[in-house]
């Protein structure tokens, strides 16, 4: 069988070919660029330094951050550890509340649970059907002693984009700290932390085809959020996360930060176009359902569930595209989506769904390729499928008696 | 080019690491925990790669944790194991461990546990006797680095682990210089957590691991998405890893030849040295080190003014640890093995690798001589 057609852009991205050959020229002795940037004392720790520090700048500059605002780190799983406890044991003597919200990424919610464990407190914030966090209720989850208040900014498996930006001006009126994980919107939407108002933001290079193994911290200066520390050493990354910095991984997150920076606007429309291609060719398909707001939604993500269809059974007939189910992370299990339940959408919907996401190196053949597959596989599975056969029979089957064997 | 000299602070890549590295740049790029095609090829190169791993250091590949690198495996050793469900109390580390075991350390203490620091003689190795004193307090884990990263000296791990393992305390080893250039056999002898480096055997930056007996039991650092058997979450660094891979396994076939060549080359080195510059001191010369680590002193002639001047002259060497090279104090390292710290500050440390030559140690030497004659004439003159 020939290559699937990637349609998984949310789990990870192909590094762009000017990424990887910015990295290459980080690597050998040849290239003369492979020191340790610490080494201050010769030519190739000096030239290693260099290229981080212009990797930084271009990572500052997608966000509007200055480059001493910038942590490097191995991934937004260590960014988001890093804000969240690091912000958790600076300021336990102020308070030990954090709000978040049910639909977050494991990397923060895992992160919470394990301060539960250590004696916090943590409000889990249910966002409304269409997956975005209603202000009035998180104004009404703050207390005194709240110290954190962590929110993504696009939602992994639906695509919802939050307004970050009303809830950083919430949090600084409460003197309430905002961090946000942003692994799924940089250089998909805007970001500037100043007009929104974010002190701690968790950046991934590998959603937006750099290197996976690197991501960053944005730490705020003014007015400056202080961490503790979670990895302690050598002192590097100004004493906030030590650890020698990989340079070529570095230099590969730089590259595809700038590239996004610059490209974003002409990318997005082009996706945005793929996107609704995809929508309309699947949309009227019967009991077919767009989780997460329509508006609201990067252009990047569609998760649809077909009611009726076992979703890895779908996912099994439409084995010429790759796709998933949901979050790369929890794809071993069969449960469904925390996030689409979070949503209040029923199990059997839950199960059913399938995300699609759409990138850079996306065509509009593998767009209608997949148009077609889909189709297909809905119509056939149905047609093996009882319960399809209950519900256009009329039969509602939530009022269905099920009798155990 | 200049000569790179100071393969202790890190190491090139070697050419046959990056090819083998190139498809997961351009090509495979699939995430691990996908369940497509895409992921699942990405799942098989990392299990290569932890295999591979587990290879050169005679492991099992199930006891492979992938980190971003030393540092972090070195700091979830640590609080990892004292925030995990273990017994005991009080936490000992050797006096010359390198920072990324120190600071971890020194948060634990912060944090309330009794840490102790095991001195080394002044050869820079560990008091054995005091060792059987520590254990007897019955720590609830040791850490103590199998070779020096700026000494080179080796431990007597097998010993130390012997002592550890009648004791019934918990042993970890900072491998990270070791791992590559001595032969190391987790499964029968030695520590049961053990923490490696990518970038110090020649492959990338990014990658390293922390190697362990799956009965200790550890609470992640990274919590998150449950990948390393959740061990340790984050997407994997999958191109640093495959690399990491490769360079193990390269270091394995090839840890003889490598380990003939440099021998030689450092031999050279210190007769050298010796016979240029008969007042020059050399650390832990009495102790058993690294075939590529010589770290020595002139004395008088301050090193950070030396080694700038090498570096003119192509000749890229260091004073210590890279680490903690924007520090001003003198090495820790010398300290805990009792050098006074004028001595200490004359260090400079060379680190040699496979790709030196003979008339790159000729050349350096060559220099050092140049240099140590020049800055002692300004001084003679009244500078």
């Amino acid at each position: 069988m020939s290559k699937p057609i990637y349609f998984d852009y949310s789990a990870t991205t192909p590094v762009d070919p000017r990424v990887a050959e910015a990295m290459c020229s980080y690597l050998t002795l040849e290239d003369g660029r492979f020191g340790n940037a610490a080494s201050r004392s010769h030519y190739f720790g000096w030239q290693a330094e260099k290229g981080v520090d212009e990797a930084r700048a271009n990572v500052a500059a997608l966000i509007g951050a200055d480059p001493k605002e910038i942590v490097w780190t191995s991934g937004a799983t260590e960014s988001d550890n890093l804000a969240i406890k690091g912000v958790a044991q600076f300021y336990a003597k102020k308070g030990k509340h954090i709000i978040t919200a049910k639909t977050e990424h494991k990397a923060v919610l895992d992160t919470c649970r394990h301060l539960e464990r250590d004696g916090y407190e943590v409000t889990y914030l249910e966002p409304e059907a269409n997956g975005l966090i209603d202000l009035g209720k998180l104004e009404a989850a703050m207390r005194e002693d709240t110290i954190l208040v962590s929110i993504m900014h696009v939602n992994n498996e639906i695509g919802v984009i939050q307004d970050v930006a009303a809830i950083g001006a919430l949090c600084r009126s409460k003197k309430i700290l905002f961090h946000v994980d942003a692994a799924q919107s940089c250089g998909k939407t805007p970001i500037d932390v100043n007009a929104m108002q974010i002190d701690l933001l968790s950046m991934s290079a590998h959603k937006i085809y750099g290197p996976k193994g690197i991501g960053a911290l944005y730490v705020r200066r003014k007015p400056r959020v202080r961490l503790e520390a979670q990895m302690h050493g050598g002192g590097h990354e100004r004493g906030m996360r030590s650890g020698t910095l990989a340079t070529h991984q570095i230099v590969g997150m730089g590259e595809a930060f700038r590239i996004a920076r610059e490209e974003m606007a002409s990318e997005n429309e082009r996706i945005r176009m793929l996107r609704d291609r995809l929508w309309n060719g699947i949309k009227d398909i019967e009991e077919t359902y767009l989780n997460g707001d329509l508006e609201r939604r990067v252009p990047h993500n569609l998760n649809v569930s077909f009611n009726y269809v076992e979703g890895e059974s779908l996912m099994m007939s439409l084995a010429e595209l790759a796709v998933s189910s949901g979050s790369a992370c929890t794809s071993a299990s069969l449960e469904p989506s925390y996030v689409l339940r979070a949503l209040g959408r029923p199990d059997e919907l839950a199960h059913s769904s399938l995300r699609f996401s759409i990138g850079r190196f996306t065509t509009e053949a593998e767009i209608d390729r997949a148009i077609e597959l889909i189709n297909g596989a809905v119509t056939k599975l149905r047609e093996l499928s009882p319960l399809w056969d209950m519900y256009k029979a009329g039969i509602d089957l939530n009022s269905v008696q099920w009798t155990a064997h | 080019m200049a000569s790179y000299l100071d393969h202790n602070a890190t190491t090139p890549l070697d050419e046959r690491v990056l090819e083998a590295m190139l498809p997961y740049l351009k090509g495979e790029f699939g995430n691990p925990s996908s369940v497509h095609a895409f992921g699942r090829r990405a799942r098989a190169a990392l299990d290569t790669a932890r295999e591979q791993v587990a290879a050169l250091i005679g492991a099992h590949p199930s006891q492979v944790v992938f980190t971003s690198g030393g540092t972090e495996a070195n700091n979830t050793a640590l609080k990892g194991l004292f925030s995990g469900p273990g017994e005991g109390a009080g936490l000992v580390v050797g006096a010359i461990e390198h920072a990324s075991l120190l600071a971890p350390a020194a948060a634990l203490a912060r944090g309330g546990v009794k840490v102790q620091h095991l001195a080394v003689d002044d050869s820079g190795r560990f008091q054995m006797e005091r060792l059987d004193e520590l254990l007897k307090e019955r720590p609830r884990l040791v850490s103590l680095m199998w070779a020096n990263n700026e000494t080179g000296v080796v431990q007597p791990m097998a010993e130390i682990a012997e002592r550890c393992a009648e004791a019934g305390v918990l042993l970890h080893s900072d491998a990270v210089q070791a791992a590559g250039k001595l032969e190391l056999d987790f499964l029968n002898a030695g520590p049961r957590m053990l923490s490696l480096s990518a970038h110090k055997l020649f492959g990338p930056k990014g990658a390293g691991a922390l190697v362990l007996d799956k009965a200790v039991g550890l609470e992640p650092l990274l919590h998150g998405g449950g990948q390393e058997r959740d061990w340790r979450g984050g997407t994997e660094a999958l191109p640093a890893i495959v690399g990491f891979g490769k360079a193990a396994e390269l270091a394995l076939a090839e840890g003889r030849e490598r380990l003939e060549r440099v021998s030689a080359l450092q031999e050279r080195l210190q007769a050298r040295l010796k016979a240029q510059l008969p007042q020059a001191v050399i650390f832990g010369e009495g102790a058993e080190r690294l075939y590529n680590t010589l770290f020595f002193a002139v004395p008088g002639v301050e090193s950070q003014t030396l080694i700038m001047a090498l570096d003119r002259e192509g000749y890229a060497v260091s004073s210590g640890a890279a680490c903690g090279s924007h520090h001003e104090q003198p090495s820790t390292v010398l300290a805990a093995m009792g050098v006074a710290p004028e001595l200490a500050r004359c260090a400079v440390r060379v680190g040699l690798g496979h790709g030196n030559s003979e008339a790159e140690v000729d050349g350096f030497i060559a220099a050092l001589k140049g240099q140590v004659d020049g800055l002692q004439r300004f001084a003679t003159v009244g500078w």
